[in-house]
């Protein structure tokens, strides 16, 4: 009995304390981002200025002003939502296809697509710089960005969905085909209110991948369809300490992903963890 | 009616011809430094006078590098205006990919320091022009040289910098007598062990271009490196490129530092003093020297505009534009590029570092000899040499942690390069 209380106590005090001491550590660096950022760049150096400081703005409006903000920010808000449109209009009917018609080679064809993400980015760098730019004309466009985003995150979209999709029941579809249901509406009246949760799931964490994905749009872009991921690499400098513009423009750039996943934290669970307990 | 349609259509298109015609646009691939950053600013005068249009492009130096060399390479023309390195200028000078530049008299290219401009021509032509020019030196606090009873000398040798390292090195109190580059890189932890390299007496490659760093004097340079930044440099050196070591010195915990001449108008500390770099007696010197300009894109369908930028943005006006800018000011001028700007009282007034600077620029000798049959001081200004640099650069930063002997850092260097050189068909 008194084993039983003290595992229970044991468990009741633990875990909370292990639980808190990882949170405080993943949100430690955002913190110190946010922090700094109100700092300017010659006192987010100084050890005596580390946690009291005189709080100024100057760097958030030097990103306004200087660095057009707005337009890094409308491009990211136009690539990542229209890359998650166009990777679930696409990812849903192929998941849906390969949950509840399989053929002998999904799981190879789902294994195949899971490996593209094994191809290194920097390795294909230079035919998609010229494939794009000398000869489809498509570099630094708001299309080519839809495009590549929804090419990256599609294999992860439609394992996610794949996964969503396998765990309702088939007898529910096999219950409406028999009613004389279309494809179509096999999917938007039976499998999409099922799997209502895990699409909710794999689109919040697709558009995160898109918002935050770095290496192709600072690679393909220039000027017109440049997201704030290129803001912020432009604000890294080899020789020269700029961490309070940089904490800043991180900060805007982060901001409304930490917001967003805050709202949605629920469903962002859930997509992470489904299937993982059995 | 249709008359009056008709005459408002063309009229309208007219002037929208007529504003496509004169509205010029150059796009600007700029590295991300405090220099360019102002420039930003100051070139507002230029759009107001000129009506050219500019679109600044800030990266980060190594996506900088790889966007434009793709870019170029590829002949794109996304760019108008590039910023490159020394290193890249006369190698795409001479492989066309850049437009030689020639300006008027008024410009006056004899007053650009002979070394830059040497640095950024092809064969007598200036493919890139300088806006911003560094060499090496030694930047050390006199508060604590004067304590320890030790000085500090132009040019000194190695032994004495290593004496005034041990007797300023204090980590009890925070402070560390040697503050130098360790991060694996080829502009990083390379750019300086090179210089010492050379003061030893050792080159990157023989004459017939093999790798030569299997020898004697490398083996003495790099030992003598681990042993001075192991012994008397701050823990975890190996991760420590100019920003780290910068935050380090303005700590106040370096007692020491020898990098870039640019760092010594981000120190803020009271009582720096300067030397030129130390050297262990050989005449290709231990000072490097690096120029970031600007240049023009072969396919840059604005050509003519943005040679006339930069024209503009590396020229003496633009000197007198920043040191007269109310948000900026003769402290915040570009160095290191023309010989007229360290001539200018109010300049002098405000570095305390400019004599220095400028010794420090005019005795390095990036040219070829037979003691270094490339040129270059740092690096060597080939094709390969980055993919050289870095792979040896990660094996000096595992001699510096431990993790491997000195000399068994220095065989797989050597190997590796080997194999790159070989490989590109050198020999």
């Amino acid at each position: 009995m008194v084993a039983v209380v003290n595992k229970s106590t044991f468990s009741k005090v633990f875990w909370p304390v292990l639980a808190w001491t990882v949170a405080i550590v993943f949100f430690f660096p955002i913190f110190w981002m946010v922090l700094t950022s109100f700092k300017t760049d010659a006192d987010a150096v100084k050890p005596e200025y580390l946690i009291v400081f005189t709080p100024t703005l100057e760097n958030y409006l030097n990103m306004i002003e200087n660095y057009d903000f707005w337009r890094f920010a409308k491009n990211s808000v136009i690539t990542s939502l229209f890359a998650t449109a166009f990777t679930l209009f696409v990812g849903v009917p192929a998941a849906y296809a390969m949950a509840f018609n399989p053929s002998r080679h999904t799981k190879d064809i789902l294994i195949w697509m899971l490996s593209t993400k094994m191809l290194p980015a920097a390795a294909v760098l230079y035919p998609m710089t010229f494939l794009t730019k000398n000869i489809l004309g498509l570099f630094d466009t708001h299309f080519l960005i839809i495009i590549v985003l929804s090419l990256i995150n599609l294999p992860i979209v439609i394992w996610m969905l794949f996964t969503y999709f396998k765990e309702i029941p088939k007898e529910i579809i096999e219950a409406g085909k028999m009613d004389g249901v279309s494809i179509w509406g096999e999917i938007k009246d039976i499998v999409l209110p099922l799997a209502w949760g895990g699409l909710a799931s794999t689109a919040l964490l697709c558009f995160i991948f898109c918002w935050n994905e770095a290496y192709w749009t600072v690679r393909l872009t220039t000027i017109d369809a440049a997201t704030l991921s290129k803001l912020i690499e432009g604000n890294r400098a080899p020789e020269g300490l700029f961490f309070g513009r940089l904490s800043a423009v991180s900060t805007a750039a982060v901001g409304p992903i930490v917001v967003l996943g805050w709202f949605c934290q629920k469903q962002l669970v859930q997509g992470l963890t489904f299937g993982a307990v059995k | 009616m249709k008359t009056i349609r008709t005459s408002a259509l063309a009229a309208t298109a007219a002037f929208g011809l007529a504003i496509s015609a004169n509205a010029t646009e150059l796009t600007i691939a700029i590295v991300n430094n405090g220099h360019m950053i102002n420039m930003q600013k100051v070139a507002e005068a230029y759009t107001a006078e000129t009506g050219v249009s500019l679109n600044w492009v800030a990266l980060e130096e190594g996506v900088l590098r790889e966007q434009v060399t793709s870019d170029t390479a590829t002949g794109g023309g996304q760019y108008d205006i590039i910023n490159i390195g020394m290193q890249e200028a006369p190698i795409w000078g001479a492989a066309g990919w850049i437009e030689p530049l020639n300006f008027g008299s008024s410009y006056d290219m004899d007053d650009i320091l002979p070394a830059i401009r040497a640095g950024l021509s092809h064969e007598g032509t200036m493919y890139a022009a300088p806006f911003y020019g560094e060499s090496s030196m030694v930047m050390y606090r006199k508060d604590l040289t004067d304590a320890a009873g030790v000085t500090i000398r132009d040019s000194d040798s190695w032994a004495n910098i290593k004496g005034a390292a041990a007797a300023m090195h204090n980590p009890d109190n925070g402070v560390y007598g040697a503050c130098l580059r360790g991060k694996p890189g080829w502009g990083d932890n390379m750019a300086f062990i090179t210089t010492v390299v050379n003061s030893f007496g050792g080159a990157w490659f023989a004459a017939d271009m093999r790798p030569t760093i299997d020898t004697a004097a490398w083996e003495e340079a790099i030992n003598f490196y681990v042993d001075l930044l192991g012994n008397y440099g701050p823990p975890g050196s190996e991760g420590n490129s100019f920003n780290e070591i910068l935050a380090l010195y303005n700590e106040g915990k370096c007692g020491m530092w020898i990098d870039a001449t640019i760092a010594a108008s981000f120190l803020t500390v009271d009582g720096v003093a300067y030397a030129q770099s130390p050297n262990a007696g050989n005449p290709v010197g231990a000072n490097w020297l690096w120029a970031w300009a600007m240049a023009v894109p072969a396919g840059s369908p604005n050509a003519d505009a943005a040679k006339a930028f930069i024209e503009w943005a590396t020229s003496k006006d633009y000197v007198q534009a920043v040191g007269n800018h109310p948000d900026f000011g003769w402290g915040s001028v570009p160095t290191g590029q023309r010989a007229s700007t360290y001539a200018l009282p109010e300049f002098q007034a405000v570095a305390g570092f400019a004599a220095a600077e400028m010794a420090a620029i005019e005795s390095a000798a990036p040219a070829a000899t037979d003691l270094k049959p490339y040129v270059g001081v740092q690096f060597a200004a080939i094709p390969e040499f980055p993919e050289v640099g870095i792979a040896v650069a990660q094996e000096m930063a595992a001699a510096l942690s431990g993790a491997k002997s000195v000399k068994d850092a220095l065989a797989a260097s050597q190997s590796a390069a080997d194999a790159i050189m070989s490989e590109a068909g050198y020999y």
